[in-house]
């Protein structure tokens, strides 16, 4: 025997047992319904968790970016500066947020992926549980409890066959959004903490406050040199405006 | 005959496909049931695409079980065994 038939085999002893739990089998028709409904509001629910997830790991994305693209101009203000050290730094860390973009976009992706997959899944049980409830109605109407067996289980192993087959999709689905949450979380302290910005004191310092005393340093150099200039002393060799900088590291 | 495919749904194949889908259908158990990762991957995705190929989506209103039922094209061979154990199947 195949993998098929065993797979079916194991969907259909679970809604046997299903049916066999009612004296009257039409009372199988509205437990199954509740069911349905259940797994509908399941199946809402677990969509709106996975598009929160998504939401958020779109906003760190953006926030990332924003962090990348700042210490790439401060890479080109040191450059520019003549402080390759500290430039260096920048783009190094640059290259650390680059690679958890690169992570982020490919949770993302998969997280779209699900996304997709449980709305089709949505719309199909949806379908389903209307069909289904139609049929109720008619069997109900029209069969007497002997009668109503048959065409009973055939509408409930049916609908029991796309209530399994959903209910693993957003096990699935789950699974998927509680190792991206945990994994967000760490980049959101990593946000949060500023390691990935320049406001820290990580190896290297304070990124943006070195620039600014070099600018500082390097005005307050032009000053002096006007001043020297002009009491007729000459200009400043180049090299001191290197040397404010390694000062205020 | 009905397949439905778990995750994308069922699909009405012609008496003439199955024995070919059958075969693959063996194929992937014996990978199951060696463990094989590899073959498991290569025959899962096999069936399942033969299986689209030759099948005509139900429409999605049906109410009928199904005469078999495949893995995804993306489940793992512990998905897999998990599913075959039975407590993997959530009752309707």
């Amino acid at each position: 025997m195949g993998l098929m038939k065993r797979f079916s085999d194991v969907m259909k002893a679970k809604t046997s047992k299903l049916l066999d739990k009612a004296e009257d089998p039409r009372e199988t028709l509205d437990y199954s319904y509740e069911k349905q409904l259940e797994m509908v509001q399941k199946v809402r629910r677990g969509l709106a968790d996975v598009a929160t997830s998504r939401k958020r790991l779109e906003l760190q994305q953006a926030q990332l970016k924003a962090s990348a693209d700042k210490l790439e101009g401060q890479a080109r203000q040191a450059v520019a500066a003549g402080k390759e050290d500290l430039a260096r730094e920048a783009l190094n860390r640059r290259a650390g947020i680059q690679s958890q973009l690169d992570g982020i976009d490919a949770q993302r992706t998969q997280l779209q992926a699900e996304e997709d997959k449980l709305t089709v899944a949505l719309q199909r049980l949806q379908a389903k549980v209307e069909a289904f409830r139609t049929k109720k109605e008619t069997i109900k109407a029209t069969y007497t409890a002997a009668e109503a067996q048959t065409k009973i289980g055939e509408a409930v192993s049916g609908i029991s066959e796309e209530m399994g087959d959903v209910g693993l999709a957003i096990q699935r689905a789950e699974d998927k959004t509680a190792t991206m949450q945990a994994r967000a979380g760490a980049v959101d302290e990593l946000l949060a903490s500023g390691a990935l910005d320049d406001v820290t004191a990580e190896p290297g310092g304070d990124i943006q406050a070195q620039l600014d005393a070099l600018s500082a340093g390097s005005s307050v150099d032009a000053e002096l040199a006007k001043m020297k200039a002009e009491l007729g002393s000459g200009a400043p060799p180049p090299k001191e405006l290197g040397a404010a900088g390694e000062e205020s590291k | 005959m009905i397949l439905r495919i778990l995750g994308e749904g069922q699909l009405e194949v012609a008496a003439d496909s199955l024995h070919e889908i059958n075969e693959l259908d063996e194929a992937l158990l014996h990978a199951v049931e060696k463990g094989d990762e590899a073959a498991f991957r290569s025959c899962l995705v096999n069936l399942v695409q033969r299986v689209r190929e030759v099948g005509h989506p139900v429409p999605a209103d049906h109410l009928g079980p199904s005469e078999y039922i495949i893995p995804g094209g993306d489940a793992t061979l512990d998905e897999v065994r998990e599913l075959l154990s039975e407590e993997g199947l959530i009752p309707g």
